[in-house]
């Protein structure tokens, strides 16, 4: 039994493309408007739901036998929201101006529609190191697109790159705005986020070819 | 074993409930000292930067013993009694504040028995009111700090005003919140909303209390409407919050405004 097979290999790149959970699956979306209208949070985000969706999927498939199929979705939930409690102290704990900025969103990962697809439809009827490297590559995939769109937001919506231990960097010179340059604040609102992310269905589906639907 | 029987789920649910609850708490427990040492620090760190003084995690608390050389609480009328301001939790004394706001509003409904029930009821709520002041001496001289509290659009907001020793400038304030709206109302946060703040007064020229105003900017800044002393500038798109500031600073500075006035015999 190898361990990284070519197989596994697809479990990790598919869902960076062809399979990615925002602009394929359209799970998740929510965090991708929220946590979007700066850099920072968008990269933590990002990490948090790493550790969440793959210590998920291993607990779960590791359990997925013993699992009664009454109380499935209840036993999913209380692991993810345990897991996410269990990030949210420790990173009160250890690293606290960086719970500080998530503070309103580690809640926002409970309800995160992607945890609970991956759970349902792979890590219940899959071993854990394949699970593990699915839950790996849908958060990679995941986390990809949100800091795309969040570069894109702050980008134009504030002129400003918000990242971690590096604080606010101001990008948009001083002279764009002295020649009559205009933050574009519309971008900075949840509805342009979604159309953001249309835009980036778009332009995905025209350049790879196995997302083009035969009509 | 048969995994879809009714015990068998039954017994599962209960083992599965206890387990996680002894995960989380054994967690929570533990990582509380380190959590608690955490909020400290940072509620050092925000007393000191509203005067002004940078400090980092590690030397927050050589500073404040350093700096800070007042640390006492006041009644309603603004006497001196015991208590410590670092301990005193605002989130209580803000209810207390709001509570009897709300009375004072409705005295004006209210006739006879049930106005002197109100009018006692506000007494009472007055005389449990503790009010923490932090002092501060600085080379370039001596401040006082008053803790602020109040609600923002999501949660609650607060934050520390230090005052000149005239008690009327603001020398200094710095401000934090919950969960306002990241880019629009949690901007309180941020240097270039409470900069404006430093050299605005809180009282007229009369010595009426006048607390800050905050305004839309453009053509209803406070500049345009004649109140550069006592007025900034709001948040475009932070307007809940900004105006929830705004009352912050009302309600709870004056509340101070006897113990200021005795002090700089205004």
């Amino acid at each position: 039994m190898s361990l990284f097979s070519s197989k596994d290999l697809k479990l990790l790149t598919n869902p960076l493309n062809v399979d990615n959970p925002i602009t394929v699956q359209v799970l998740g979306i929510c965090s991708a408007l929220a946590v979007t209208v700066k850099l920072e949070p968008a990269i933590v985000l990002s990490i948090a739901v790493l550790a969440v969706l793959a210590l998920a999927n291993v607990i779960i498939s590791l359990l997925r036998n013993t699992i009664p199929s009454r109380i499935r979705i209840i036993v999913q939930l209380v692991v993810i929201a345990s897991l996410v409690i269990l990030v949210d102290q420790v990173l009160k704990a250890f690293l606290y101006d960086v719970s500080k900025q998530l503070s309103v969103f580690v809640g926002l990962i409970i309800t995160n529609c992607i945890i609970m697809g991956r759970l349902e439809a792979f890590a219940l009827g899959n071993k854990p190191w394949p699970s593990f490297l699915d839950g790996v590559g849908n958060a990679a995939g995941y986390g990809m697109i949100l800091i795309l769109v969040a570069f894109i937001r702050e980008l134009f919506g504030s002129g400003t790159l918000t990242l971690p231990s590096l604080g606010e960097v101001k990008i948009i010179p001083q002279a764009f705005y002295d020649f009559g340059y205009a933050n574009n604040g519309f971008i900075i609102l949840p509805p342009m986020a979604l159309i953001v992310v249309g835009i980036i269905i778009w332009v995905q589906r025209s350049r790879t070819r196995e997302l083009i639907e035969e009509n | 074993m048969n995994t879809q029987g009714n015990i068998y789920t039954f017994v599962y649910a209960s083992i599965m409930v206890i387990v996680v609850a002894a995960i989380l708490s054994f967690t929570a427990i533990n990582l509380q000292p380190l959590q608690e040492k955490n909020v400290r620090i940072e509620k050092i760190q925000s007393i000191l930067a509203s005067v002004g003084i940078e400090s980092t995690v590690e030397n927050a608390e050589d500073l404040f013993g350093q700096y800070i050389v007042g640390d006492f609480v006041l009644n309603a009328d603004g006497e001196k009694i015991e208590g410590s301001a670092f301990d005193t939790k605002l989130a209580p004394q803000v209810k207390l504040m709001l509570q009897a706001k709300k009375l004072l509003a409705s005295l004006r409904k209210l006739s006879g028995d049930e106005k002197a029930g109100a009018e006692s009821k506000i007494k009472e709520l007055s005389s449990e009111r503790i009010l923490p002041v932090y002092e501060c001496k600085k080379d370039d001289g001596e401040f006082v700090i008053i803790p602020v509290r109040g609600k923002g659009l999501w949660g609650p907001i607060w934050g520390y005003v230090s005052l000149e020793k005239d008690y009327n400038t603001i020398y200094g304030c710095v401000f934090a919140h919950k969960g306002e709206t990241p880019g629009l109302g949690a901007d309180i946060d941020k240097a270039w909303f409470s900069d404006p703040f430093v050299g605005k007064k809180l009282f007229s020229n009369d010595g009426d209390f006048q607390s800050i105003t905050l305004y839309k900017g453009g053509k209803g800044s406070a500049a345009n409407a004649g109140d550069s002393n006592h007025g900034v500038d709001a948040i475009s798109g932070g307007t809940i919050t900004s105006k929830g500031l705004e009352d912050m600073l009302r309600d709870c500075l004056s509340t101070y405004e006897p113990y200021f006035k005795s002090q700089a015999g205004l």
